[in-house]
């Protein structure tokens, strides 16, 4: 009894009706909302950031809108929550977000311990070092003493303690909140050395004012895969961010952009096409029903932001300010660890 | 013998005038009365003047004389001035700073709302305002239509998003907020903690020493992390909501203290008389207690109104878009990338006029009611 | 004559709990504990409801895994492998570091500025109130970046940075570097040397105010103490050759090593936090001094107490009366406001309890509630201690 009367009394003395019953799905929330609340970084260039227009812009970013145009049809219809590295898992714990993709290294303890759920990696990457060119270093055992800029909250500030200490080297941790601070730290000479994972540096360095006075250091302490993720416990809207992600990867493999999704689809159907791009794509089987959508989600999250392979050249690649090589996250068939299980 | 039988000593002529002494009133007088009476006043007077001397050139050089004020990137403001302020930045992101990200087709409602504000401020703060009666029922309903107003309630207004809001728009929500409600509940907890119930005394004792013993930011934290989990499975409370209650809380347990100032220095005669005139509790103090004890405290309350304000900047530690919080992105854009000093100096501003007109208006309160004290 | 029937004892009826003012105060007080019950019980079920939805628990066993991460400035022996509450107990020594220097400067900042602003000098009593007015209504943790940003931007980088008075001294956007004391071996017979010195100087003093009260003679106290304080030390120094010697900072590889070295979020936060609450200090030095009526010090010179004892005797007993008490509570606002640390990644107790601990394990509940629970012991015995003064020093009213 208790239970029912207490939270109205408790918002009505509020007197501000801001409460939302949670207790049904998380997809018929969105649905309901209808926009999906996005954790993103507070500001990281290439993954996310915000635009002159104040729109947000970005890898991880695009990944929300592709969800968006999965679930509501429309890839703007997004609530971009910006998290530090501090309040991003609480806001997912929350409900405050439905998801996070905030470039969030997959670990055993915050799948299990924080009771997350980390729907695949849309970014392979690993904990490098950069520095001044004029310092002269060139490898990071040579960093004996140095002073390091670390964002705190993350799991390169564990990983530098563990490298040090292996490599029996002293070090000048300097804790940073945001990835802002730590560039401001570094440019200014407050720390010899930035740390963070190396499309973090590449994104950094892109932004300075001279990128070629500073070298990556070649070592790569960490493995960090960074990937979107979700609370534990709705599988099923688990699975749709997962497939919408795995959709945007098997695009690429396939060839489908997003200026020729249509016409993908429409060829699918005839005899001797691939089967799989029919189905990814909504021309044959139920697949959307499956997961409680529609079977055109896949197509229209493709068309809202491309393939896996457009949005990393438009956010990241070699031909933007970042610069960034496909390496690790080439598709399987090119070398790389893209490797989509199969849409069937 | 004759020298020692002389009585006294008669001037035989007149003395000479003495000059007339050095002027006790204008200018040169006052230099040196208030600036050079001793040695030590005459070093502090110069070593004070050499300091101006240094900073204000400087000072006014960098602020208005080289100061760039458009310009599109930081390259452009050093090349067109590289020793000066580049304040294009304020002006190239002021509407950032002042509504955050909240809808641009939509930045009149908080801009009415703020006028609104001052319509439902005359009534408190200026008791000569023809028609105070009508202005007071409006102040009274004045928090649903701002809420209305920002927010959007769905119906005229289209809704906006908590996470949209910041800048000075958010220092102003929380602030207003803050101030508004900690009053009314800061004045029952220092009944409460007046009063002769052990047990209620307890609860407000407890409640007062403990927000007042930690710091407003572990209630910041209590906001973001904690709140959730003292509410029922599945509500879902907007953050700028959660950091609204932790805030009014924090606040009122200051101005329970400064109310209980109050309520201490009235004489213990007026609560005698107030009951032997047969008036209930509540009687009491709604007509004899409280309008005495809340006109002494005045001071301490703007006091209080002026220490909530300047800490609302807390909120961009847990993420909110404060004006603190608005500098990290514009630091974040390259395009911008290396002014500090300016924005933090705008910033810094604008706190200063509202907190400093704030402090100056507790003043011109205290005096005009010692003032009524007299006669 | 017939006397009124008066029943001592009325019937208890029940509607008497609310309408008979005997009763009337326990009824609230029943009702006031069975409604602050009940929502004690409606928040601890929630949070049991919340917790066992996550999946989570409440036990503080985290506190005694490894932490995993450095901090930079400790002043205790730690590493990334000691347990969490180590790290806790690092924070919190910062965060005393920081409080109790900053007390120190902030007293200093407070009573010139205060003293100052009385001054009958024009334009040292109007910079003291410009002082004064601007730092008081600007933002603390503006305050605090601020000087962060102008430290970090406008000190030399260490390798381009100038040692200074003959290289005692550094100061770089890292932090300043200060020389630091070595003991050798015998190091520690000039230590207590000294240590036995300021006794005996206490010792000096008592001896000579008992014999001024019982003969009347007066003792040169002030060269003799000054004499005890230096010669043994020095003797014993010089005898023992030297065994104490300054470490002066030398960059080394990319850093200066060696003597102290005070971070920029040290100086920053310590010189911050001072300026503020130094502000508020000197408005009540300031109010505390005006407080004293003028008759007293009349009254004094009338005695024929010179200016100094008259000040020292009659007007600061009384001041301090006034200014100690809201003094105390200023400390104890500077000690809240140090959380602000996190702004600028010093690690005080909020910077790794409630930011890298909390973080890392996902344990807000109980890192904030211990984080909460430290400020509290701290205030609280702050403010147990301000009551034992306020009593001690209330005017006895008879």
């Amino acid at each position: 009894m208790k239970s029912n009367i207490l939270p109205v009394a408790l918002s009505a003395a509020f007197g501000l009706a801001a409460m939302t019953a949670a207790s049904a799905s998380t997809l018929e929330e969105v649905k309901e909302r209808g926009t999906l609340n996005c954790g993103v970084s507070t500001g990281l260039a290439g993954f996310s950031q915000i635009d002159d227009a104040g729109d947000w812009q970005g890898f991880d970013v695009a990944v929300c809108r592709a969800v968006a145009a999965a679930v509501l049809d429309d890839p703007s219809a997004v609530q971009f929550v910006p998290t530090t590295g501090k309040t991003r898992f609480t806001a997912l714990a929350s409900g405050e977000i439905d998801m996070l993709a905030r470039n969030t290294t997959w670990t055993f303890s915050r799948d299990a311990d924080l009771k997350f759920t980390f729907i695949g990696v849309n970014y392979y990457d690993g904990q490098g070092f950069m520095v001044p060119k004029e310092l002269g270093v060139e490898s990071a055992k040579e960093l004996d003493g140095a002073t390091v800029c670390i964002q705190t909250g993350t799991t390169t500030e564990l990983n530098l303690a563990d490298y040090f200490r292996k490599n029996n080297m002293s070090y000048e941790p300097v804790p940073i909140e945001t990835n802002t601070e730590a560039r401001q730290n570094y440019l200014a000479g407050a720390c010899d050395v930035y740390t963070t994972d190396a499309s973090g540096l590449a994104a950094s360095r892109s932004s300075f004012e001279n990128p070629a006075d500073h070298v990556i250091l070649p070592e790569i302490i960490s493995k960090e895969p960074l990937g979107p993720l979700v609370r534990h416990g709705d599988n099923e809207w688990e699975d749709i961010v997962r497939w919408t992600l795995n959709s945007l990867i098997i695009a690429e493999e396939k060839g489908i952009t997003a200026a020729n999704a249509d016409e993908k689809k429409a060829a699918s159907t005839a005899p001797g096409a691939d089967t799989e791009i029919a189905r990814l794509l909504g021309a044959e089987g139920e697949y959307g029903a499956m997961v409680g959508l529609d079977n055109e989600f896949a197509l229209r999250a493709i068309k809202a932001v491309g393939n896996y392979g457009e949005l990393f050249s438009q956010n990241l690649g070699e031909d933007t300010k970042i610069g960034l090589a496909r390496g690790l996250n080439a598709q399987w068939t090119d070398g790389g660890l893209l490797y989509a299980p199969p849409f069937r | 013998m004759t020298k020692d039988s002389s009585i006294a000593f008669v001037l035989k002529e007149p003395k000479e005038a003495e000059p007339a002494p050095i002027a006790t009133t204008g200018a040169l007088a006052w230099t040196r009365e208030n600036l050079f009476s001793s040695r030590l006043n005459t070093a502090l007077t110069i070593l004070s003047l050499l300091f101006l001397a240094w900073m204000i050139p400087g000072l006014v050089q960098w602020t208005f004389v080289d100061a760039v004020w458009f310009a599109n990137s930081i390259d452009e403001c050093r090349q067109l001035s590289p020793g000066g302020a580049c304040w294009a930045v304020i002006t190239a992101r002021f509407d950032q700073f002042m509504f955050g990200f909240y809808p641009e087709e939509l930045r009149w409602r908080p801009v009415l709302a703020f006028v609104l504000l001052g319509v439902a401020l005359l009534p408190v703060l200026w008791d000569a305002v023809p028609a105070r009666k009508q202005l007071f029922f409006f102040s009274a309903i004045y928090p649903l239509v701002a809420f209305a107003l920002l927010w959007g309630d769905g119906f005229i207004f289209e809704r906006v998003n908590s996470s949209d809001f910041g800048g000075f728009l958010l220092t102003m929500i929380i602030g207003v907020t803050g101030i508004s409600f900690s009053l009314p509940i800061g004045v029952l907890l220092a009944l409460g903690r007046n009063s002769n119930l052990p047990f209620i005394k307890l609860i407000c004792v407890t409640f007062i020493e403990f927000i007042r013993g930690v710091p407003l930011i572990t209630l910041l934290f209590v906001a973001s992390t904690l709140l959730n989990y003292l509410l029922p499975p599945g509500t879902n409370f907007d953050i700028i909501l959660r950091v609204l209650i932790m805030v009014t809380l924090f606040a009122s347990a200051y101005m329970a203290e400064v109310i209980r100032g109050g309520l201490a220095a009235l004489s213990k005669g007026q609560y005698e008389a107030a009951d032997a005139l047969g008036l209930t509790y509540w009687q009491s103090m709604y007509l004899i207690i409280l309008p005495q004890a809340l006109k002494i405290s005045i001071p301490g309350i703007v006091n209080t109104f002026i220490g909530l304000f300047k800490d609302t900047t807390l909120v961009s530690v847990i993420g909110l878009l404060d004006p603190l919080g608005i500098i990290q992105p514009i630091l974040a854009d390259s395009t911008w990338n290396g002014l500090v000093v300016e924005l933090y100096a705008f910033v810094g501003l604008v706190f200063f006029v509202f907190c400093f007109a704030m402090s100056r208006y507790s003043m011109y309160l205290e005096r005009k009611l010692s003032a009524g004290d007299r006669h | 004559m017939s006397v009124a029937t008066y029943s001592p004892e009325e019937k208890f009826r029940l509607g008497m709990l609310w309408t008979d003012s005997r009763y009337r105060s326990t009824t609230i007080q029943i009702i006031a504990l069975f409604i602050v019950m009940l929502l004690g019980a409606y928040l601890i079920n929630n949070i049991i409801t919340n917790l066992a939805a996550l999946g989570k628990d409440f036990n503080f066993s985290f506190l005694f895994e490894p932490a995993y991460y450095d901090i930079n400035q400790r002043l205790i022996e730690y590493n990334s492998r000691s347990p969490h509450w180590m790290a806790a107990v690092v924070g919190i020594l910062n965060t005393l570091l920081v409080a109790v220097l900053g007390c120190i400067l902030a007293t200093i900042i407070g009573v010139i500025a205060g003293v100052l602003r009385l001054s009958k000098n024009f334009v040292i009593s109007r910079l003291m109130s410009v002082y004064i007015e601007v730092v008081r209504n600007i933002p603390l943790l503006l305050q605090i970046l601020l000087l962060y940003a102008i430290f970090i931007e406008v000190l030399p980088r260490p390798r381009a940075s100038e040692p200074m008075l003959d290289g005692m001294v550094v100061a770089t956007n890292r932090g300043f570097y200060i020389p630091s004391l070595v003991l050798g071996e015998t190091g520690w017979i000039v230590v207590a040397t000294f240590l036995a010195s300021l006794a005996a100087i206490w010792g000096f003093r008592r001896w000579a105010h008992k014999r001024q009260e019982e003969t009347g003679q007066i003792t040169p106290v002030f060269l003799i103490s000054l004499a005890i304080f230096l010669v043994p030390t020095t003797v014993v120094f010089f005898a023992l050759g030297s065994p104490i010697s300054l470490e002066t900072p030398e960059l080394k590889g990319f850093n200066y090593q060696g003597g102290i070295h005070l971070r920029n979020s040290l100086v920053a936060l310590w010189l911050a936090l001072s300026i503020y609450t130094g502000a508020f200090i000197a408005e009540i030095v300031r109010s505390g001094i005006q407080a004293i009526s003028k008759g007293q010090t009349e009254a004094a010179y009338a005695l024929g107490l010179r200016p100094n004892r008259t000040m020292n005797l009659v007007i600061l007993p009384q001041a301090l009366r006034v200014i100690i008490p809201p003094l105390i509570s200023q400390f104890l606002n500077l000690t809240k406001n140090s959380s602000l640390a996190i702004a600028v990644g010093y690690m005080d107790v909020t910077g790794t309890l409630g930011g890298i601990t909390l973080n890392q394990t996902g344990r807000e509940m109980e890192c904030v509630l211990l984080l909460m629970a430290f400020y509290l012991t701290v205030s609280l015995t702050i403010s147990a201690v301000m009551n034992k003064y306020n009593a001690s020093v209330k005017l006895k009213e008879r």
